[in-house]
C-alpha cells in the first residue's frame, strides 16, 4: 500500500492502528501527532453535517447525530471536494440507520434540508414579470401546449409524515407540540431571490408541478394531477418568482 | 513547460508584481455572516479572501455576494481542495472549475497549499502532510506545472503546519519549498503562523527555517491563530486551527519577515469561532500598523 493509502485508510477508519514509517523530531510516539490529523479530519466532516443538517441535528440531539455522523463518514466519505455536496446520501443512510428508527421521520427531515441546500447553492435564474405571464395566459388557445420553465432551485417532497410542520418547529425553537406526525405532507422548496422558502402543499400540487418539471405541457400535467386550485397554484409560482420561462411547444 | 520569473535574492517590486496585485496592506477571510455588514459599511481593508471551494456552486446568494464585494475589493482566491502532493494525478474537473472561477471573479492572486487531501475519488477535508524526497519534489512540480499552465497565470504555494515527519524524508521542508519554488517559478504564500507551529512541533528555530525559505518569492502572508495540544512525552503540540487570535510569538515572528520581505499582502486568517467583524478588522489595524512601519505607504 502507498503511503498516502495507508494514512488515508488510518485517518477514515479509526480502529486502524498509525500508519508505519512516521516519526517526531522529539521521540514522541507519531500515534500521538497522528491523532490530530484523524481529529481534524472525523471532527471537520462531522462539523459540516452539522451545519447543513441542523433541525436532525436537533430532533437527535448532539450526542446522538455526532455518534450517527461517525458512522456515516466511514461508510460515506467524501467523494467531492465541495463540501456543499457532502452529505448527499445521509437521508438513505438514515433510512437504515436501527439506532434512529425510533424517529421514523428523521430520514424525510434530512430530505428537505438536503434540498433547501440544492436550492441555496441552484443556478440563478430570471423570473418571467407578471405582465409577461399574463399576456402569454390570455391567448387561450396556445395554453394547450404551454410549457412552464420553473426556476432551477425548485424542488419537491412527498412524506409520509409532517415533515414541513417539524421542520418550521424547529426554526423558533419550538417544540413538536400539536403537530400531528404522522399527517402526510407535500413540501415545496424553492429560492425566491437570496431567500429559500419552503412550503406545505396538497397532493395535486405537488403533483402538478412535478410533472411540469418534467417537462410535460400545462394540459398534460394538469390531467395527471389529483384536484386542486390552478388559479392559486399559478398565483403562488409567481408570487415566489419562480416561472422563468413560457413557451409553446408540441409534444416530441 | 514552467512560466519564468526572474530568480533573486531580493524582494524587488518587480518581481512581486509578477506574483501578486494586491496591494500592501492588511485584509481579511470573507465570511458568509459578514457579507451584510461588509457592505453596508464598505470598510476600509485592502482586500478580501475566500476559499475557492466555496464559491464552486452554480448560483444563489455566495455568487450574489462575492459579486458585490469583489466591485469594491481586491480578491484573494485561496484553495483547499487541489491536492497539489497528491500521489494521484489532479482532478481536472476540479482545475476546470477552478479556471471558470477565476475567469469570473479575475482575483489578484490564486494560492494553495503544499498538502494533499485526495486519496483516489475521497475527499478527506484536511491538508495533510508530505514526505520530502525526489519522487515527492518531481511530482509536486509536474502539478505546480499544470497548475499554472491551465489557469495561465503564477500560483502561490503555501508552507504547511504539520505535526509529524516521515522516516524516508530525505530534504528538509525549507529546501523543498526553495526547490519547489525554483523550478516551476510559483510564489511562496508565507503563512508565519504555519512557520511558527511548524517549527514548534518539529523543534526548530523559526527564524533560521524563515532565514532558508525562498523570502525573495512571497506574494502574499497569512496570519492566524493556533490551538495548543500535548504529545505523548507531554511536550507542545501547537494546531493550526484558525480559531483563535493571533499569537503574541506569531506578531513578533511576522515583524521580523517584514523586515526582510518589506511589506506585502497580509492576511489575518479566521475560520473557526469566527468573532464579530469588528474583532477580525482590530487584528487587521494591527498587522496594517506593522506594515507602514515596513515601508508600505499609506
Amino acid at each position: 500500500m502507498s503511503t498516502q493509502a495507508a494514512f488515508s485508510a488510518a485517518l477514515l477508519d479509526t480502529d486502524l492502528p498509525c500508519p508505519d514509517g512516521l516519526c517526531s523530531a522529539n521521540g514522541a510516539d507519531p500515534a500521538s501527532r497522528f491523532a490530530v490529523y484523524r481529529n481534524n479530519v472525523q471532527g471537520s466532516l462531522i462539523n459540516a453535517l452539522a451545519d447543513s443538517y441542523p433541525v436532525v441535528m436537533q430532533l437527535v440531539g448532539d450526542e446522538f447525530f455526532r455518534a450517527m455522523a461517525g458512522v456515516f463518514i466511514q461508510n460515506h466519505p467524501p467523494r467531492s471536494t465541495l463540501m456543499s455536496d457532502y452529505g448527499s446520501e445521509l437521508a438513505d443512510f438514515i433510512s437504515g440507520f436501527e439506532p434512529a428508527a425510533s424517529v421514523p421521520y428523521l430520514d424525510d427531515v434530512a430530505r428537505l434540508e438536503r434540498l433547501r441546500t440544492l436550492a441555496y447553492h441552484a443556478a440563478d435564474a430570471l423570473p418571467l414579470s407578471q405582465e409577461r405571464i399574463a399576456t402569454v395566459f390570455a391567448d387561450a388557445d396556445g395554453l394547450n401546449e404551454l410549457r412552464i420553465g420553473l426556476h432551477p432551485s425548485l424542488y419537491l417532497l412527498d412524506s409520509n409524515f409532517a415533515v414541513v410542520d417539524i421542520w418550521a418547529a424547529h426554526q423558533h425553537d419550538a417544540t413538536l407540540a400539536g403537530i400531528d406526525l404522522n399527517q402526510a405532507q407535500h413540501a415545496l422548496i424553492l429560492r425566491n431571490g437570496l431567500e429559500v422558502e419552503v412550503f406545505n402543499v396538497d397532493l395535486g400540487i405537488s403533483q402538478f408541478i412535478r410533472q411540469l418539471k418534467a417537462g410535460l405541457s400545462l394540459t398534460q400535467a394538469l390531467a395527471s394531477a389529483d384536484a386542486f386550485d390552478l388559479g392559486q397554484t399559478l398565483a403562488l409560482l409567481i408570487s415566489r418568482q419562480a416561472i422563468t420561462h413560457l413557451h409553446h411547444k408540441v409534444s416530441p | 513547460m514552467s512560466i519564468m520569473i526572474t530568480s533573486c535574492d531580493h524582494a524587488s517590486p518587480r518581481t512581486r508584481a509578477a506574483l501578486t496585485g494586491l496591494p500592501p496592506r492588511a485584509g481579511l477571510g470573507l465570511k458568509t455572516g459578514h457579507f451584510r455588514e461588509v457592505l453596508g459599511s464598505l470598510p476600509d481593508i485592502g482586500f478580501f479572501e475566500v476559499h475557492a471551494e466555496n464559491y464552486m456552486v452554480a448560483g444563489g446568494p455566495f455568487h450574489h455576494f462575492l459579486g458585490l464585494i469583489r466591485e469594491a475589493y481586491p480578491l484573494s482566491l485561496h484553495g483547499v481542495g487541489l491536492s497539489i502532493g497528491a500521489e494521484g494525478p489532479l482532478d481536472v474537473q476540479h482545475l476546470k472549475r477552478l479556471s471558470t472561477l477565476i475567469e469570473r471573479y479575475q482575483p489578484h492572486t490564486f494560492s494553495e497549499h503544499l498538502a494533499w487531501s485526495t486519496h483516489g475519488p475521497v475527499f478527506l477535508n484536511d491538508l495533510l502532510p508530505l514526505a520530502y524526497d525526489t519522487p515527492t519534489l518531481n511530482r509536486v512540480c509536474e502539478h505546480i506545472d499544470q497548475v499554472q499552465n491551465t489557469l495561465k497565470r503564477p500560483m502561490l504555494l503555501e508552507n504547511p503546519a504539520t505535526y509529524l515527519a516521515f522516516e524516508r524524508s530525505t530534504i528538509d521542508e525549507a529546501e523543498f519549498i526553495r526547490e519547489v519554488i525554483r523550478r516551476s517559478g510559483c510564489g511562496l504564500l508565507l503563512d508565519v503562523n504555519n512557520v511558527y507551529v511548524s517549527c514548534i512541533n518539529h523543534q526548530r528555530d523559526p527564524l533560521a527555517y524563515l532565514d532558508a525559505l525562498p523570502l525573495h518569492a512571497v506574494g502574499e502572508i497569512h496570519l492566524a491563530g493556533f490551538a495548543e495540544d500535548a504529545d505523548s512525552l507531554g511536550d507542545r503540540l501547537l494546531i493550526d486551527d484558525h480559531g483563535a487570535p493571533i499569537d503574541q510569538a506569531v506578531w513578533s515572528l511576522y515583524r521580523q519577515a517584514l523586515e526582510r520581505v518589506g511589506p506585502v499582502a497580509t492576511l489575518i486568517e479566521r475560520d473557526n469561532q469566527v468573532p464579530a467583524f469588528d474583532v477580525l478588522m482590530a487584528e487587521a489595524q494591527q498587522a496594517d500598523e506593522l506594515l507602514l512601519c515596513a515601508g508600505a505607504r499609506p
